[in-house]
């Protein structure tokens, strides 16, 4: 039990357990991997010792873990789990069934690189493979915002029918020890409510099938069925982060703009590299230099109104990567390019959990680089 | 503080390198600090180089940059002075505080360092005050008092619940005389 607001030092992974087992979710079905599993410890041991009363699952592969999750989640439990990388690709072919057959599953991913070559470190390929599966997907600088994602995502979740990922990089932010705030379990509670879904399997009054097989005169109806939630889901984002706002003190927005108003270069990127931007920038900053950040914190929906207002006046604009495609533009710097309508500058930088330094973010800040440049 | 006081913790897998490191983390938080303590990401491998990672601040940290010029270096196990190289190129200003039971003139004939070389012996103290070689929490009594990072009393409070449940009030007590004696040798 959490009383009143706490102020502690906990991993990020550690966090985004302690939120869950404050959600207290009835079903948690998961399967371990680096650098999820201490989110799933954490949850884990608070149930064995009877602080949480969640059905914990324990299931033979990530495939089934999702399976698990979709059979609870359509019997209208409030449901939970959390991967990373290959889990995350083997539980790929389930991923769009969650978000077709409307089902509000909150996933963490400690975000790893995928294999191969076999690599237990941090980038985001994983989130970026699972882009298109229909789930909304939110990213996190550091263990406060990862904490406090969890219960944005959840509320967004249950608000518009789809599942969503919180992201957190994994080790960088799942395994550092760090300040944050807890929340109330009464403010929690006040934030997300009861859950009661409004269609479930085990409703015995009104039976309905989920899914089901869609033939040709259906399937495309049920497809842009998602595509509107996805829609819808950009708004509700805004009035659930004013709400926490005004819970927490921490008000959140779908994009952070860090000294752009009057910047001359602004790098764009996710996650946990942003923090280290941003002491750049401070640093820079205080040098006269005008340079600035724009942190992308909700990806899908992405915010392109949003960026192309942060972004119109800019003269130079870097995107920063964590992940590669291959025989096509990146993915974020595809998305700003898209918002900008303009030509910018993409980073290819920290694959398979590469080391980045401060100096190298000056370099990119200070001169034109060849794009895309790979930050080796 | 001017500026992020910066901590590397260098040690052997199994010695506890990230107990250490989280207990500094955890009396900073007490004295209303902003921290950030990570262990070397990756798999763990008993007996294997490990080293752990301390920022501490009194403002936010927003910084990912791996450390690499510390202001404190703790060497825990004294035969890894043999495989680390990088001790040349710590600044003038940083410590480098090493469990040894050599004096500083022996150290400094096996290693080039520039800055303020302090000795201890945490595993001595710890094998007769505890009967037991845990140098990883006796040798934050020697970072309390060289670096005034975080005060003696609130790292042995962090240590006292930590492991009060875990091992006992006596074997605690003993423990943090260990972590004293430490600090005052």
């Amino acid at each position: 039990m959490i009383n009143k607001n706490k102020k502690v030092a906990l991993t990020g992974g550690f966090a985004v357990g302690e939120a869950m087992t404050q959600i207290n979710p009835d079903v948690m079905a998961v399967y371990p991997i680096t650098p999820q599993t201490p989110i799933v410890e954490y949850l884990a041991r608070k149930v064995a010792n009877g602080k949480a009363d969640t059905e914990m699952i324990q299931v033979e592969s990530e495939h089934s873990a999702m399976s698990a999750c979709i059979g609870a989640s359509a019997s209208g439990a409030r449901t939970m789990t959390a991967s990373a990388s290959q889990g995350i690709m083997y539980m790929m072919e389930v991923l769009p069934v969650a978000s077709a057959m409307r089902l509000p599953i909150v996933m963490a991913v400690a975000n790893r690189a995928i294999s191969g070559p076999l690599n237990i470190h941090c980038d985001h390929s994983d989130a970026m493979a699972m882009r298109d599966t229909g789930w909304i997907q939110i990213f996190s600088e550091n263990a406060q915002e990862a904490y406090d994602n969890t219960f944005i995502a959840l509320k967004l979740a249950e608000k518009v029918l789809l599942p969503a990922t919180v992201n957190l990089d994994g080790f960088i932010l799942s395994h550092s020890v760090e300040n944050l705030e807890l929340l109330a379990d009464g403010l929690i509670y006040k934030f997300i409510g009861e859950y009661q879904p409004e269609q479930h399997l085990l409703d015995f009054e009104k039976p309905k099938t989920f899914g089901a097989i869609a033939l040709p005169d259906s399937y495309f109806e049920f497809r842009k069925q998602i595509y509107d939630a996805m829609e819808k889901a950009r708004a509700e984002f805004n009035e659930i982060t004013k709400e926490f706002g005004e819970l927490s003190g921490r008000k959140y927005e779908q994009i952070e703009a860090c000294e752009t108003e009057n910047a001359e270069t602004v790098i764009v990127a996710m996650g946990s590299t942003c923090g280290t931007i941003a002491s750049v920038v401070d640093k820079m900053r205080a040098e006269g230099k005008k340079v600035g950040l724009l942190k992308i914190r909700l990806f899908r929906p992405f915010p392109y109104g949003e960026v192309q207002k942060a972004l119109k006046r800019i003269k130079r604009v870097v995107v920063m990567d964590r992940n590669m495609t291959f025989g096509s533009q990146q993915v974020l710097a595809s998305e700003v390019q898209k918002a900008l309508g303009a030509e910018l500058e993409s980073v290819i930088y920290g694959l398979g959990g590469r080391d980045i330094y401060e100096r190298q973010i000056e370099e990119i800040f200070e001169g034109k680089k060849d794009s895309p440049y790979f930050l080796m | 503080m001017k500026k992020i006081l910066e901590i590397i913790i260098y040690g052997r897998g199994g010695q506890g390198a990230k107990t250490t490191a989280e207990i500094i983390a955890q009396g900073a938080l007490l004295e209303r600090k902003f921290v950030q303590a990570y262990p070397e990401f990756g798999p763990e491998r008993s007996g294997a180089p490990v080293k752990t990672f301390v920022r501490i601040f009194d403002k936010p940290i927003r910084t990912r940059e791996p450390i690499t010029n510390p202001d404190c270096f703790m060497v825990l196990d004294e035969t890894l002075l043999e495989i680390f190289e990088g001790f040349e190129n710590l600044s003038e200003d940083s410590s480098l505080i090493i469990n040894t039971c050599k004096t500083k003139e022996a150290i400094l004939k096996e290693i080039n360092f520039k800055g303020n070389l302090v000795v201890v012996d945490a595993s001595g103290i710890s094998k007769e005050v505890v009967g037991e070689n845990r140098p990883n929490t006796v040798i934050l009594g020697k970072f309390s008092k060289v670096t005034e990072a975080v005060e003696l009393e609130n790292l042995v409070k962090v240590f006292r619940n930590k492991y009060q449940e875990k091992i006992g009030s006596e074997k605690t007590n003993q423990n943090i005389n260990a972590i004293k004696v430490a600090y005052e040798k």
